[in-house]
């Protein structure tokens, strides 16, 4: 329901309008302050999906597969938008048979009551925005979720299966994560207390999770880690990088549903948090590998800006640094030593950077909400929240693990996952699109 | 007649074609190649993920010259090419039978 919910957690729940869609009372008003900084961050956090999560991908992917990994994720925009409309909005966010405390079936997965928008008109409202304003708001979270794993099984996934993964994953991890999370009171990790102002878990761990299983079950690519196979063009990852640094403003200050103070804040640690992580990747990799690289401070500012997702709402601005350096550093140890250690080919980091920058960072939002060390979360203790953070972690984890699992192992008894060996060797833009980036020939 | 095939460092292009057209050539097709002799390559890291990359971006250029026209050349290629460290590159020569000019159908030294 409320993302403010998150940020107030119990204390402010009695306050709030209880349902989503109805317009119980107190009447809310349209305010069009809200309104307008709504409309923006929508299209903000559009713009970090397509073209901020296309071209920071698309850069580090070999040439011959650049418009492959374009194009999934143009493609998964297009396919979630629809079934966001026909049913993802609805089993997300409807408070239909929702009680406070009370755990059900609707504590995990809401009803089909607002499935196709059913009785949204341009007057209805989310707390003081119009709906269909809230409507494409949260459709910009559900659309760069599955665009995310796209990462971990770049240069290799079958077009046809990645859309079918990317629509049963939506459906059966995204939408009740989301629900769970975010649906306000009679949601199960909202009822435990669960701190996530942004998608740290709905968003990042469920989508590092789920790219680290895709990656272990479609398998490495021929000749990883031994053929060379280095990105084809860092100025798009970097552009790509900036992009998404730039709309995560609307991801993070967008989710306080208001042009307010905590949108303010949101902001400020937001920046922060994502500059100490690029000095904390940058300065790690400078003392181990002896120089600062392009894609490592780019890579760095992403794990900042994963990792202060949850925490947004309720950091402080000395929280942020300490979280963000965290990430930068645990995220560089991921993805140059763990997975090479391990030897799952997770082609762009997506668990090394989302999983392990959004764990760092849901864990980290418990104690730093506490007043004691900063925050703003009205969190009673330090600790307790730390806890319940970590179970909100566990929790999804193992929800996104099983399920991912499940989804790819009946994928790949039926469809079948991976292109054959020659048209991985041609390249998935001329072997599955028949076109190419790059015809500097003729 | 002689064939000349020279591995140069890519950025004396315009010196190398200077000093041979001073020499009287005024013909010679360029190729962009990889390659390595005792230069070593360099390593990449992307992510912990080391490439040692062997092959060295050099230009080929290609110039056939008349008999007399050898030592010119070869003296032009080699000072305009050198920078005295190790890459700068090699000159190879080879015997060349016969060259016509398709315009006209002149033939060898004419041709050239």
């Amino acid at each position: 329901m409320t993302r403010s919910n998150r940020m107030f957690a119990a204390v402010a729940l009695a306050l709030l309008p209880f349902a989503a869609f109805a317009q119980a009372t107190p009447v809310p008003k349209l305010d069009s302050g809200d309104t307008a900084w709504m409309l923006t961050a929508s299209m903000l956090v559009l713009m970090m999906t397509i073209p901020g999560a296309a071209l920071f991908y698309g850069g580090m992917v070999r040439a011959k597969n650049l418009l492959s990994v374009m194009m999934q994720c143009f493609a998964v925009t297009a396919l979630i938008t629809v079934l966001w409309i026909v049913y993802g909005y609805s089993v997300a966010f409807s408070t239909e048979g929702m009680h406070a405390g009370v755990t059900g079936w609707h504590s995990i997965v809401g009803g089909l009551d607002h499935a196709m928008l059913a009785g949204m008109t341009p007057d209805s409202l989310y707390q003081t925005v119009p709906e269909s304003v809230y409507v494409m708001f949260q459709l910009t979270f559900a659309i760069i979720t599955p665009v995310l794993i796209v990462g971990a099984y770049a240069e290799r996934m079958r077009f046809a299966a990645m859309l079918w993964f990317s629509a049963l994953w939506f459906t059966l991890v995204y939408l009740p994560i989301a629900h769970m999370v975010w649906s306000g009171p009679g949601s199960l990790l909202g009822d435990m207390g669960v701190l996530d102002f942004a998608g740290g878990t709905v968003v990042h761990i469920n989508a590092g999770i789920a790219g680290l299983v895709a990656c272990l079950v479609i398998g490495k690519r021929r000749g990883w880690p031994h053929t060379h196979m280095p990105p084809h063009n860092l100025g798009y990852t970097v552009i790509g990088a900036s992009l998404l640094w730039l709309g995560w403003f609307g991801f993070n200050a967008g989710s306080a549903v208001a042009a307010n103070g905590s949108a303010g804040m949101a902001m400020l640690v937001t920046q922060i948090a994502t500059a100490a992580a690029a000095i904390g990747w940058t300065s790690v990799e400078w003392i181990v590998h002896k120089r600062a690289s392009v894609l490592g401070i780019a890579s760095g500012a992403v794990a900042g800006l994963v990792a202060v997702t949850p925490a947004a709402g309720t950091c402080g601005p000395g929280g942020a640094l300490l979280i963000g350096f965290v990430a930068g550093s645990a995220c560089f140890f991921t993805a140059t030593r763990l997975k090479f250690r391990l030897g799952y080919d997770d082609t762009l980091d997506v668990f090394g950077v989302h999983a392990i920058g959004g764990i760092v960072g849901a864990l980290l939002t418990g104690p730093f909400a506490a007043a004691s060390l900063g925050g703003f979360g009205h969190v009673t203790s330090a600790w307790g929240q730390l806890w319940i953070q970590a179970k909100g972690v566990g929790f999804t984890i193992v929800w996104s693990a099983v399920l991912s699992l499940a989804i790819l192992k009946l994928l790949e008894r039926t469809l079948g996952l991976r292109v054959d060996a020659e048209q991985e060797q041609m390249g998935l833009d001329l072997a599955e699109h028949e076109e190419r980036a790059y015809d500097l020939q003729r | 007649m002689q064939w000349i095939t020279a591995i140069i460092k890519p950025f004396k292009l315009d010196e190398v074609r200077e000093a041979l057209a001073e020499a009287g050539v005024h013909g010679m097709t360029v190729t962009e190649v990889k390659g390595f002799g005792r230069q070593h390559g360099h390593t990449e890291l992307y992510r912990g993920a080391e490439y040692v990359v062997d092959f060295l971006p050099k230009l080929k250029i290609e110039l056939a010259v008349s008999d007399e026209q050898l030592e010119h050349a070869i003296e032009a290629i080699t000072r305009a090419a050198r920078t005295g460290k190790v890459g700068d590159g090699k000159v190879f020569v080879h015997p060349l039978e016969q060259a016509i000019r398709i315009r006209t159908q002149e033939m060898d030294d004419d041709a050239l």
